[in-house]
């Protein structure tokens, strides 16, 4: 199988790392001939793939694909397992996250995860933010406070929860726990945010909110969404791919990539023609 | 281009219901084309009645399109080539239901046509035309029917004969007209006649553009061959 990218609606990233201005696309995390194992079995075949800073890339493709694996794999995820193993190489900001030198904590701290169940923590909705922030920083009460408010309102959230921090998180609505969840992930200032199937489990209001705080998220982040909903793919992303077996079948603009696709196999994939 | 179903068997149904409807439409175009040149040819005005009272067939077939289309839409939620599709068969729909505007209003000329006119060079000129234009929608719908791009292509390239005819046939009506002022009323009528069937043919390429694009998902960027130069023509008046 070939990797199907159209050099014409793929912009060569001007510098990798630091945000260029005027919007030009830099590499914030790249992907580089990246195989990955389930024990003996091969669930990435030699992925190579960008995700461009302060863009939304899209993971579509059946289940099993690998997309999810993919996911697991830039942040370490899968270090809290036995018999699992990366090759290849994650360069976030140029750097392999792969090495065995790289300390995981802190590369969960710069690349956040929010997966398809909502998962806060059995504490109040002021805990479930504060908990992850002390971890990684001395703040007085004052600027904790600040940094619980903000997490909260960039995931609007904080007029729903503003009077009930104390508030048990499990008491909220599952769309109200998945922005929790989001809003604990912002809270720690990563630099990447991965979603897992973030509105799977959620009603479509919910997945209208969360959508639209995505597109209000990419004014700040680099961020990766997982999902089984296409229109969803199409209307919350910048950049597609579409993975089958393991493999990464084509990667291009989402304009692209859900009206004129070059592999045959996205194109049924997306028009609902697939197996 | 050969596609495989969908996994939802009744989304099929619902693209083959459009581009069946979109066939019966472009039937009843071409039928309506062929009646109103021969009512024209026969001075038929029993004939010239139906062609306009059928055109209300065409313009209900359109909106059952237009239904169908939007309905489809809001169902499937459809991606690339089925979307294009879709919004290819409004397209058409509409360009045929303009074909059949002019169609009509062919017949509707038929009754101006009361006394006869010396030449019947030029009544063969129109007709020769409409053979043309028929040739050329019947062409376009097939490419349509079939997601022919090839095809398609070819009728887009080839609306340069139906100018060139209706260049001839301006030059002559004109001269005509300069002979004898007695035979401009007839004149005009048919210039209308004449120019109604090339708007068909424009209509037809406008099908082709629409073709290619749902087959191939862009649009053609070449420039299209024009030949109809009837806006810039005179005839010197020789006394």
């Amino acid at each position: 199988m070939s990797l199907a990218v159209d050099r014409n609606t793929i912009p060569v990233p001007l510098t990798q790392g630091t945000s260029a201005p005027g919007g030009a696309l830099v590499e914030k995390i790249a992907t580089r001939q990246l195989n990955f194992f389930y024990g003996a079995n091969r669930a990435l075949r030699d992925i190579t793939i960008p995700l461009y800073a302060k863009r939304v890339t899209a993971f579509i493709g059946p289940s099993g694909c690998g997309k999810s694996t993919l996911l697991r794999v830039l942040n370490r995820v899968y270090d809290l397992y036995p018999n699992q193993r990366a090759e290849g190489e994650v360069l976030l900001d140029g750097e392999n996250i792969l090495s065995p030198g790289q300390d995981v904590n802190l590369l969960r701290a710069r690349i956040g995860m929010v997966f398809q169940k909502p998962t806060p923590f059995p504490m109040s909705i002021y805990e479930n933010i504060a908990f992850g922030v002390r971890l990684y920083e001395r703040l007085s009460r004052q600027e904790l406070d600040t940094r619980v408010e903000q997490a909260l309102r960039r995931a609007a959230l904080w007029d729903e929860v503003k009077d009930k921090l104390a508030a048990n998180g499990l008491s909220l609505s599952g769309g109200q726990q998945q922005r929790l969840c989001i809003a604990r992930t912002v809270a720690v200032k990563p630099e990447v945010i991965l979603l897992d199937e973030p509105c799977s489990a959620l009603d479509p209001i919910s997945t209208a909110k969360v959508e639209e705080l995505i597109d209000e998220l990419k004014d700040d982040y680099t961020i990766a969404i997982v999902t089984h909903n296409m229109q969803q793919a199409a209307r919350v992303s910048d950049y597609t791919a579409f993975m089958y077996l393991g493999e990464m079948v084509e990667f291009g603009t989402t304009s692209k990539m859900f009206t004129t696709p070059a592999d045959r196999r996205t194109q049924d994939y997306i028009t609902g023609r697939f197996g | 281009m050969t596609m495989s179903e969908h996994t939802i068997k009744a989304f099929d149904a619902d693209l083959q219901d459009l581009t069946r409807v979109v066939a019966e439409m472009g039937g009843l175009a071409e039928r309506q084309i062929a009646k109103a040149i021969e009512a024209l040819d026969k001075r038929d005005p029993v004939l010239a009645d139906r062609v306009i009272a059928e055109d209300a067939k065409i313009d209900a077939l359109q909106h059952e399109i237009e239904e169908k289309a939007v309905l489809t839409i809001a169902r499937r939620q459809p991606m690339a080539v089925d979307l294009r599709e879709i919004v290819g068969a409004l397209r058409v729909s509409n360009d045929l239901e303009r074909i059949g505007d002019l169609a009509k209003n062919i017949a509707k000329r038929v009754g101006a046509l009361e006394e006869d006119f010396g030449s019947q060079q030029v009544m063969r000129g129109v007709e020769h035309m409409a053979e043309l234009v028929l040739a050329q929608i019947k062409d376009v719908l097939d490419s349509f029917a079939n997601r022919d791009s090839a095809k398609a292509l070819a009728v887009w390239r080839n609306d340069e004969e139906i100018d060139a005819v209706n260049n001839s046939l301006f030059r002559e009506l004109l001269t005509y007209m300069m002979e004898d002022p007695r035979n401009i009323s007839y004149c005009i009528h048919l210039l209308f006649c004449a120019k109604n069937i090339e708007r068909m043919g424009d209509h037809a390429t406008n099908i082709a553009e629409t073709v290619y694009f749902i087959a191939e998902g862009r649009t053609l960027a070449e420039e299209r061959p024009k030949g109809d130069n009837t806006a810039s023509t005179k005839v010197p008046f020789r006394n």
